[in-house]
């Protein structure tokens, strides 16, 4: 008994002995070259592989840096969203553009208070297919569907639907701007926005082109349309799309100009100090719902529930 | 009476509660104002060619079709045109509208036969039959909204040997196919007869379900009563299946023909259309009638009045609802259409069009989704598709966004009708999964060809 395993442990033993050699020798004669630079400037990228670069993952980025730097001299366009590309390019012994931080950005408040249910959803959790079937719970055709798929999307845990507003909420600790949430929301609600000075940002919190009557209905702060941050603004960094508000961030010097203005609260920013106590509270956290009045009741003859139904 | 008929795989039995069967055909009055949605088909929205002023006669165009797949939209009333707007109609979006406020009389438009008499001469030859379908707007009033005309254009190399009816009504509740049925026999039959000449065919086959006997009868006694008017229609009694009236399970059950995965109907050289869609034939080429109206079934267990409408499109369906008795207590759910394949809505408001069959209410208990459990890999999914599809393995693969894998399983191949939910024992939402992956599917298939 003990002389079987004996043995078989022996010839195993010799087995993996010769074909260990063997193997070492194929390795050494089928060896790839590579450009050793490859290795150097993958390892200054984060190895995520979330794909925010357009690239298949980190390593297919560092070729491209290492291919483009041999044949133009330059790494320009080529960005990781997340690092500071001049680690790269001074690996390959050049200079990349300043760095310039991204964040994604929800535009979209409409919580539920701000724009309260007015029908029921029961159905599949994704986005792309509620998107089919109906406008949303609280009845604009624009918003936030609040089911997640940004959230399902996204490789570092880093946006979550707060529970109590329903809306997605970005973790500015965790997020690199990759943009894969943007490319995953049917409403093209999220966007990626550089940070800001200081991690200073203003933006319009509202992607709704509708008219203002329409959004009105629906929602307590969604942009209207009424241009006076476009009249305010001393940047020339607001323009209109459609019946929508826009911030240009390359042009915004983030002054909170448009901020005071606005009448419906549409308008953001983040991370500007506390508001003295006389003037009225416009500024807030990123995740946090604007004080507001409260909406008009919204007659609703039924609550209905926007799923096909299959009766027994 | 030829012998029962059905498609072989797949299907299930719901109750069917045909709760209006009984109910006459009401004409209902117009509101002041209507307002009249400019995409009433499948395919791209009519282009508005009337402004904000004018005056328009009923049956008077109002939208043309823009591209292959699109129709005409007519005005369903005398007045002056409002505004052109949008208005949020049974998707729950906005859409494009002409606003028409209303003339107390009707002023029809040059060329309109006004007459209640039956008109059994067939004036037209093929090509301007198909021109006046185009013409008048008509479209696939089973829900679908598929343009007619497209259908009759029968490709070349191409034989149409059958047309179809689709007379089958398999969704619970609906009754306004069976309604016209009974009480426009006469006029339905000389449709058949128009569709027939129009694809040039001397067969024309009438699929209906054997709960409607009545009808079934009715047809029988009409054909043999005038042999000679109604040579080559064959009336078809089918069993009470659902979905019997799926395009491709009908032709199936009709001829034992199978359309290929991917084709049309008309490799198998059948035309099928809708009983609603004959008779709106028989009005506009007999009478030059556009399609303006249709009848809309009200129903639903709590509904106190259920009732069959004629309703001249731009109704808003609040007063349908209103007229059949008004909103029971604790209605959840509205649908547009019948309970298997309609889709509920979020506003009681929308206006009539041309796909709308039916307007279901229904309650809590009823609509209510019950607890959904895991998949207990019973395949009973799988022995309700009619069209021999996995219902739990593509509900899988879409959840999973795996659409390499959908596409080998043929989800294009899906018709959307629900079998698969109604019979899961443990409620899971196949049919939405499905239909996500369908989209996703198709949607990356058709970059591909582009390409």
């Amino acid at each position: 008994m003990s002389n079987t395993l004996f043995i078989s442990l022996a010839v195993l033993g010799i087995l993996g002995g010769v074909l260990a050699v063997v193997l070492y020798f194929v390795a050494q004669k089928f060896k790839v070259e590579e450009n050793p630079l490859i290795d150097e400037a993958e390892a200054c990228l984060p190895g995520a592989n979330c794909g925010g670069c357009g690239f298949a993952g980190c390593r297919a980025l560092a070729e491209a840096c290492v291919k483009q730097a041999a044949e133009k001299g330059n790494i320009d366009g080529l960005a990781c969203p997340g690092t500071d590309m001049g680690k790269v390019a001074a690996v390959l012994g050049l200079t990349a553009a300043a760095f310039e931080p991204k964040i994604a950005v929800v535009r979209c408040n409409g919580s539920c208070q701000n724009s309260p249910s007015k029908v029921h959803y029961e159905g599949a959790d994704i986005c792309a297919f509620a998107n089919t079937l109906y406008a949303g719970e609280g009845g604009c055709s624009k918003g936030c569907l609040g089911l997640g798929d940004c959230v399902k999307k996204c490789n570092f845990d880093a946006i979550h639907i707060d529970k109590e507003t329903g809306l997605p909420v970005v973790d500015p600790d965790k997020c690199v701007g990759c943009g894969v949430c943007a490319k995953n929301c049917p409403r093209g609600i999220i966007e990626v926005r550089p940070r800001g000075k200081k991690d200073r940002r203003v933006y319009v919190c509202c992607v709704n082109t509708d008219k203002g009557a329409l959004v009105v209905k629906n929602c307590s702060v969604g942009c209207i349309g009424c241009q006076k941050c476009l009249k305010e603004c001393p940047f020339e960094a607001i323009e209109m799309r459609g019946n929508l508000a826009y911030i240009d961030p390359a042009k915004c010097k983030a002054c909170g100009k448009c901020v005071k203005v606005c009448p419906r609260g549409s308008i953001h920013a983040i991370n500007f100090p506390a508001p003295k106590p006389e003037t009225p509270a416009l500024q807030g956290a990123e995740p946090a719902v604007k004080p507001q009045p409260k909406p008009e009741p919204v007659e609703v003859k039924t609550e209905v529930k926007p799923e096909n139904t299959v009766t027994a | 009476m030829n012998p029962i008929k059905t498609f072989p795989r797949g299907g299930v039995h719901p109750e069917e509660n045909k709760l209006s069967a009984h109910q006459p055909i009401q004409d209902f009055p117009m509101p002041k104002q209507i307002i009249v949605p400019l995409g009433q088909c499948l395919g791209a929205p009519a282009e508005c060619i009337v402004k904000k002023g004018d005056r328009v006669l009923t049956g008077q165009l109002i939208g043309t079709a823009k591209g292959f797949v699109s129709a005409n939209v007519h005005s369903p009333a005398t007045g002056t045109v409002a505004k052109v707007d949008v208005v949020m109609d049974h998707t729950g979006y906005y859409k494009p509208a002409v606003f028409i406020d209303r003339e107390d009389q009707d002023e029809w438009i040059e060329g309109y036969i006004d007459t209640d008499e039956l008109i059994t001469d067939i004036k037209l030859d093929s090509k301007q039959i198909i021109d006046k379908v185009k013409e008048c707007g008509i479209v696939g009033m089973g829900g679908a909204t598929f343009p007619t005309h497209v259908k009759l254009m029968v490709p070349e190399g191409k034989k149409a040997e059958y047309i179809i009816i689709n007379a089958a009504e398999c969704e619970p509740y609906l009754t306004c196919d069976f309604r016209l049925l009974l009480e426009k026999t006469q006029e339905f039959l000389v449709g058949v007869k128009i569709l027939m000449k129009a694809v040039n065919t001397d067969k024309g086959i009438i699929g209906i379900e054997e709960n409607k006997m009545e009808a079934i009868e009715l047809l029988d006694k009409t054909i043999n009563a005038h042999r000679d008017l109604y040579k080559g229609i064959e009336v078809q009694p089918l069993k009470t299946k659902y979905p019997q009236g799926g395009e491709k399970q009908l032709i199936k059950a009709v001829t034992g023909r199978e359309v290929p995965s991917g084709k049309l109907p008309i490799e198998t050289g059948c035309v099928v259309v809708n009983v609603a869609s004959t008779y709106a034939i028989y009005e506009a080429v007999q009478k030059n009638k556009p399609l303006i109206e249709r009848i809309v079934t009200v129903t639903g267990k709590s509904v106190k009045k259920p009732g069959n409408f004629r309703v001249r499109f731009g109704t808003p369906a609040d007063l349908l609802i209103e007229a059949a008795g008004g909103l029971p207590e604790g209605i959840t759910d509205v649908i547009n259409g019948g309970p298997m394949m309609g889709k509920s809505v979020s506003v009681t408001n929308f206006p009539c069009i041309k796909g709308t069959s039916g307007i279901l209410l229904m309650t809590l208990n009823e609509a209510q989704d019950r607890r959904q459990t895991n998949c207990i890999r019973c395949g009973r999914c799988a022995m309700a598709c009619p069209m021999g599809l996995q219902p739990f393995l593509l509900h899988k693969l879409a959840k999973q966004n795996n659409f390499d894998e959908t596409e080998t399983n043929h989800i294009m191949d899906c018709i959307e009708c629900g079998s698969c939910e109604f019979t899961c024992p443990a409620n899971i939402p196949l049919l939405d999964y499905i239909r996500y992956g369908k989209a996703k599917t198709g949607a990356i298939i058709r970059a591909r060809n582009q390409k």
